[in-house]
């Protein structure tokens, strides 16, 4: 169980809603997922009509909603996102993305630490995406998120775990739960993750731009509860040279 | 630094012979590593890319399907004025066509924007031939709050403003700019414009500069193929595009590619572009530039459009009307150009979603 600000989860995958060919094969594929927990961009929400395309439903399969401040160039700008998130959905809950480089999409990190501090201190459960930046990672704790979420490698590419030394570093010292968000292209990216001690993943454009997106979220679901078990289990350290089962030299402690 | 200050240093006739001289084994090169590398760009612009286009329009499928999913985004012009103050060959707003000339009051713009709501669109594209003085910035801020407050995204295709002007419209909430070269070839550029402030080359080049500084957070760029080789015009475009990429990063930018269209007194296009040739430079811009938006608009026929979902475009125009009024009072002979897609919104959703593509009518928050 995995929990994080006054939430519980059983899953440890958590996924996203964009890119997907239409509704019910993203809807399809966050059931096949085992997935309690989606984030949604706000930009695509209409708010001027209401009875959404994309949020109604969504609603409807009782998934717990993560709005993303998505589309946000600056602290302002997702502060009010966060604001508009939560009067409209009735969740303090909001994953923090900022992200001024149309090209990368390269998280800003002073922006976003300006708006961590802001939100937490208006009681919002802020979960911050961020590059997989150990100092970043411990200064917003300290203002209050309630998880960290630093990226695998650039958002969309599916290159897996390219920041694998500095994800290390961030497990090893948060205090609170690890997301690894952001360039996980494959399950075995995802089981390793877990290997390392993520506490949770999240996982989009891998699932919904698969040939076939519901099989694959399985899949993903599959690899993230077998790397978490791994982790619990304890992965054996690696060593350069071979260390013998049979060790050659026990016969002289054995007197 | 502007652009035109690059655009002094780059030739176009050493380009052009580079283009016309690349061969296969260029093509194959640029195919392995052809992001943000102008080199590749130039291969697969040449005629030598033209027996891989397949193995282009797989790659680009593909990177575009990853980058953007199974999205098409949505979008409608909206025509305020086809007063023009120029006087260009290949448009029907040219200054000396004797056609009807109308300008959107409050009212007339309000019966508009109602009939795009009840289609459904939230992104509009605000349009007005290039009349500075009964035209220009003074009018356009007049009427921003109430387009604004009725779409999430409000993109402007008119004359060429100051930057202050962009700014002004920026503070109402202005998202982007389209502003088409027409033709980066000097001379040519000449021939076709030949009365008003469009004349100026210079000034017309310099304007994605005034935009991005202006702090605008989308800028369109556009050729009109036909004018002149479009292959050169395009390259020249991929020139522009980088440069701007690289100098105005927070910037997002965007390509639309019209073919020159038959109009009210128009001319025939000089240097006329396959389908071929329009699915060749879709894909090369889509390898050079994985996120870039590219545009697709009423211009071209069904069937054409119906096969370019996916191969790398990326926004769409449907059941457009290029006349000021048009939606509330359609034939009425005022219209800029002949559109070739016909087909009402619900007709062109329903092939994007047989073809396994969610249309996408909102992407964007105003109010932030």
């Amino acid at each position: 169980m995995l929990t994080i600000g006054d939430k519980t989860f059983e899953s440890r995958l958590f996924t996203g809603t964009g890119k997907f060919a239409n509704q019910q094969l993203m809807l399809d594929a966050i059931t096949a997922s085992g997935s309690q927990l989606a984030t949604l961009a706000m930009k695509r929400v209409d708010f001027k009509t209401g009875g959404d395309e994309l949020l109604t439903p969504l609603v409807d399969s009782g998934v717990n909603l993560l709005p993303n401040t998505s589309g946000a160039r600056n602290a302002n700008e997702a502060v009010f996102a966060a604001r508009l998130s939560k009067e409209m959905l009735g969740t303090n809950w909001v994953k923090l993305e900022i992200h001024p480089d149309p090209k990368y999409l390269m998280p800003d990190p002073v922006e976003t630490f300006l708006a961590a501090k802001q939100l937490c201190e208006e009681g919002f459960i802020v979960l911050p995406y961020v590059h997989a930046d150990p100092v970043l990672c411990h200064r917003l704790e300290e203002v209050g998120c309630s998880a960290v979420m630093p990226l695998a490698s650039p958002i969309g590419t599916n290159q897996g775990l390219d920041t694998e030394t500095f994800l290390k570093i961030i497990i090893e010292q948060a205090q609170v739960p690890v997301v690894v968000d952001a360039g996980i292209g494959a399950p075995s990216d995802a089981c390793k993750a877990m290997e390392l001690g993520a506490d949770a993943v999240l996982v989009n454009t891998a699932i919904a731009t698969a040939s076939d997106p519901v099989a694959m979220a399985k899949c993903f679901a599959d690899a993230v509860v077998t790397g978490r078990q791994a982790f619990e289990a304890g992965v054996a350290q690696t060593s350069v040279a071979a260390n013998h089962t049979s060790p050659l030299t026990q016969f002289l402690f054995e007197k | 630094m502007n652009f035109s200050d690059v655009f002094r240093s780059i030739e176009p006739d050493k380009l052009k012979l580079e283009l016309y001289s690349k061969t296969e084994r260029d093509v194959r090169k640029a195919l392995v590593n052809p992001q943000g590398n102008i080199d590749a760009l130039i291969a697969l612009l040449s005629p030598a890319a033209t027996p891989f286009i397949e193995q282009m329009a797989q790659l680009s499928a593909s990177l575009t399907r990853q980058r953007f999913g199974a999205n098409l985004a949505l979008y409608l012009p909206l025509y305020v004025s086809n007063l023009c103050a120029n006087e260009c060959d290949y448009c029907g707003f040219t200054m000396s066509n004797k056609i009807k000339r109308k300008t959107l009051n409050q009212t007339e713009l309000q019966q508009e924007i109602d009939i795009i709501k009840a289609k459904g669109f939230d992104h509009v594209l605000l349009v007005s031939g290039e009349h500075e003085t009964k035209v220009g910035i003074d009018y356009f801020e007049a009427i921003f709050a109430q387009v604004k407050s009725a779409f999430s995204h409000v993109a402007i295709e008119v004359q060429p403003l100051k930057q202050d002007e962009y700014a002004r419209l920026n503070d109402h909430g202005l998202d982007a700019v389209m502003i088409y070269q027409e033709t980066y070839q000097q001379r040519t550029y000449a021939r076709h414009h030949t009365r008003g402030k469009k004349q100026d080359f210079s000034y017309r080049l310099d304007t994605p500069d005034r935009i991005a500084r202006a702090g605008v957070d989308k800028i369109g760029l556009g050729v009109l193929l036909g004018l002149d080789d479009w292959r050169l015009d395009a390259l020249l475009m991929g020139h522009h595009l980088a440069y701007l990429e690289q100098k105005y990063w927070r910037t997002k930018y965007s390509i639309s590619l019209p073919r020159l269209r038959p109009c009210t007194g128009g001319i025939t296009p000089k240097s006329e572009i396959s389908d071929l040739g329009l699915v060749q430079l879709i894909c090369a811009f889509r390898l050079f530039n994985q996120q870039l938006e590219i545009s697709l608009s009423t211009r071209e026929t069904p069937e054409l459009r119906d096969n370019l979902l996916g191969l790398g475009v990326t926004n769409l125009s449907a059941e457009s009307s290029t006349e000021p009024g048009g939606y509330a009072n359609p034939q009425s002979q005022l219209d800029q150009f002949e559109i070739s897609d016909d087909r009402s919104t619900q007709e062109i959703v329903q092939v994007m979603k047989a073809k396994g593509f969610q249309p996408v009518w909102k992407d964007w928050e105003a109010a932030w």
